[in-house]
């Protein structure tokens, strides 16, 4: 057994979430993803929309909402399987343990109570503060996510402050009970842009002060950029690249991830923009083979037949892609050299 | 002369609780003035709530400006009524930001795009459909899903169907207020090279409003950066992006994150208290700050 300071706090095994699609079969929105995030660090899971990057946050917290389920896999904090507990169980790491901010606090935070009285009750639901001393901790959490003047924003509802304010209540909620594991889904993507650099240091803040793990899940390469030491990138609910941000950004190995990155505008004056064709498929529609296969300027023909995994492309490296598979990678130039 | 003028545009409207509260109207665009020449794309930046989709809207007169002057071709736009506002209108259009909620969920993608054509009572019905083909092809769209509803599209499919729209009466200005920041990035790029492209190929000229400055530097040629209602500076994009003057801007610019990991800017803030509603003056050629 390893001691738990080598092991990471967070390790997703094989995670495999469906749902049932009008015809009675079942679609895998999240399709066999492994990662995992060591303590004090973050991890940018980045995807467009249907790329099940959202589903994945909600399998790590089993909070998918039937007809949906988790159908395989594991999910480890510190060691102990997830999909295992009972739910009572499960309420005490939901928290507790793991902390979470959304895109939208709106949804998120309770309309009817004050943010000071929903973040007292979350340190009482964990018996970490009562009365008096649960309103005074609400005020330094408050105080902590720089929210000037706490003690009047204390007694305001999620309605009456601003996008960036009540973005910073979610926070305060999420690490009220002080988790390990901080997981935050396009937590800046209502905001404008002034206001996400300023969420992005307090979250920044938060996780030194707090020695966070962080999980970033975002549709936003420069905010993986910014924040993320190692990236995943999710494409329709499987895991095409993993690699260090750095390593990612200089060098990125899977055919999508290069197309993600150059369809950024660069700022240069009057070039075109460099778009991915087509769009990403619907649940259940992707096609067999790489289900890129269709959009990708470098396929070639084993692409749309045979299924790519994950393989090592480098140090702490790994891009689910047939150019890097050496038994195929030779017919991709032989292919080419055709061309 | 450029295509269009702008000229003191203001926009008020009543404060929360109507004029009972006492509390004066909120200037939502405050003296704002710009000139678009033909066949330009004029960028207008600006966070939520600074007045730039008010100000686009007030250009095609979707909202009524409280006061100044919009020419369009050298004619006061603002001083039409009736019958010579719809005829003026077939030259100014506009695309939204949302694919999703502007596009009327009951009609089918080819009544959308035809109904501009029969409001104004533009061909037979034949024609029409014909023109509708046209359009479709146009923007990349297959003709044959005229007869489709608009959620069997995606959202960059979508944004074309609102494009097409657009672009049923021939104008040659357009506003398009966000048109890609719902869309995903890799889509983003297919909709905004078909705008350019369009550009190109029917002489348009744009009002792109935006909030991607990035976006807003590679495609536009000139742009105007608004807050609180003013503009507060006017350049050449690249030069808002090289040489910014106003604080503002350069607070707005040094909050954009970097696509490199380990590369972080200093952070400029720009504390509101700070703002000084002052006017616009040309600190070097073309380039006017409200400094």
């Amino acid at each position: 057994m390893t001691s738990s300071s080598d092991r990471p706090l967070l390790r997703v095994e094989n995670l495999r979430t469906v749902f049932p699609l009008a015809d009675g079969r079942e679609a895998a929105a999240v399709d066999g993803i492994s990662f995992s995030i060591g303590r004090g660090e973050t991890l940018g899971l980045v995807g467009e929309s249907g790329s099940g990057k959202s589903v994945a946050a909600l399998s790590i917290m089993r909070l998918v909402l039937p007809p949906g389920r988790i159908a395989a896999g594991r999910v480890e904090l510190d060691g102990r399987n997830l999909l295992d507990l009972a739910e009572p169980e499960m309420r005490r790491v939901r928290g507790r343990r793991i902390g979470f901010v959304f895109q939208e606090p709106m949804v998120a935070l309770n309309p009817v109570y004050t943010i000071g009285y929903q973040i007292a009750e979350t340190l009482k639901v964990h018996g970490l503060a009562r009365g008096d001393n649960a309103r005074r901790r609400a005020l330094e959490l408050l105080q902590a996510v720089r929210i000037p003047d706490p003690e009047r924003r204390a007694r305001e509802y999620p309605h009456q402050m601003s996008g960036g304010l009540r973005q910073r209540a979610m926070i305060a909620l999420a690490i009220a009970a002080e988790p390990e594991l901080l997981i935050a889904d396009e937590p800046t993507t209502a905001l404008d842009v002034t206001v996400q650099a300023e969420i992005l240091d307090l979250l920044r803040e938060m996780r030194r002060a707090f020695s966070l793990s962080l999980l970033l899940i975002t549709h936003d390469l420069a905010v993986v950029a910014e924040m993320a030491d190692r990236v995943a990138v999710m494409y329709t609910g499987r895991i095409v690249e993993k690699a260090r941000a750095d390593v990612l950004f200089a060098d990125p190995a899977h055919p999508y991830t290069r197309g993600l990155l150059t369809s950024i505008p660069s700022g240069e004056s009057g070039a075109r923009l460099q778009a991915i064709p087509g769009n990403v498929p619907g649940l259940g529609q992707a096609p067999a083979g790489c289900a890129f296969a269709p959009r990708c300027r470098e396929r070639f023909d084993p692409c749309t037949t045979t299924r790519p995994e994950l393989i090592p492309v480098g140090l702490d490296h790994t891009a689910c892609c047939l150019l890097h598979d050496p038994a195929h990678a030779l017919r991709a130039t032989a292919t080419e050299g055709r061309r | 002369m450029p295509l269009v003028e702008v000229r003191r545009l203001v926009k008020e409207f009543p404060a929360r609780g109507g004029w009972l509260s006492g509390r004066p109207p909120v200037r939502a665009v405050d003296d704002v003035s710009f000139a678009i020449e033909a066949g330009e794309t004029f960028g207008l930046v600006g966070e939520s709530g600074c007045g730039k989709t008010t100000t686009g809207r007030c250009l095609l007169r979707l909202v009524e400006p409280t006061s100044g002057e919009i020419l369009f071709g050298g004619t006061d736009v603002l001083a039409l009524s009736g019958r010579e506002l719809r005829k003026a209108r077939r030259n100014f259009q506009i695309v939204f930001q949302d694919p999703y909620s502007s596009l009327n969920p009951r009609m089918r993608a080819g009544a959308i795009v035809e109904e501009p054509l029969a409001i104004h009572k533009i061909g037979s019905p034949g024609e029409r459909k014909a023109r509708v083909g046209e359009l479709f092809e146009l923007v990349g769209l297959d003709p044959a899903d005229a007869a489709k509803y608009p959620h069997e599209f995606s959202g960059g499919q979508r944004q074309r169907i609102g494009v097409a729209r657009a672009l049923a009466l021939e104008p040659s200005f357009i506003v398009a207020d966000e048109p890609v920041s719902a869309l995903d990035v890799s889509i983003q790029a297919q909709v905004v090279n078909l705008l350019l492209d369009l550009q190109k190929r029917l002489g348009l000229t744009y009002l792109f409003i935006a909030h991607d400055l990035r976006l807003v530097r590679q495609i536009c040629n000139r742009t105007a950066v608004m807050y609180r209602g003013r503009l507060i500076e006017v350049a050449a994009a690249d030069r808002i992006f090289t040489a910014p003057a106003h604080p503002y801007t350069k607070a707005l610019l040094s909050a954009i994150p970097h696509l490199k990991p380990g590369d972080r800017l200093e952070r400029i803030p720009f504390p509101a208290a700070n703002f000084r509603p002052l006017p616009l003056r040309e600190i070097n050629a073309g380039h006017f700050a409200a400094v």
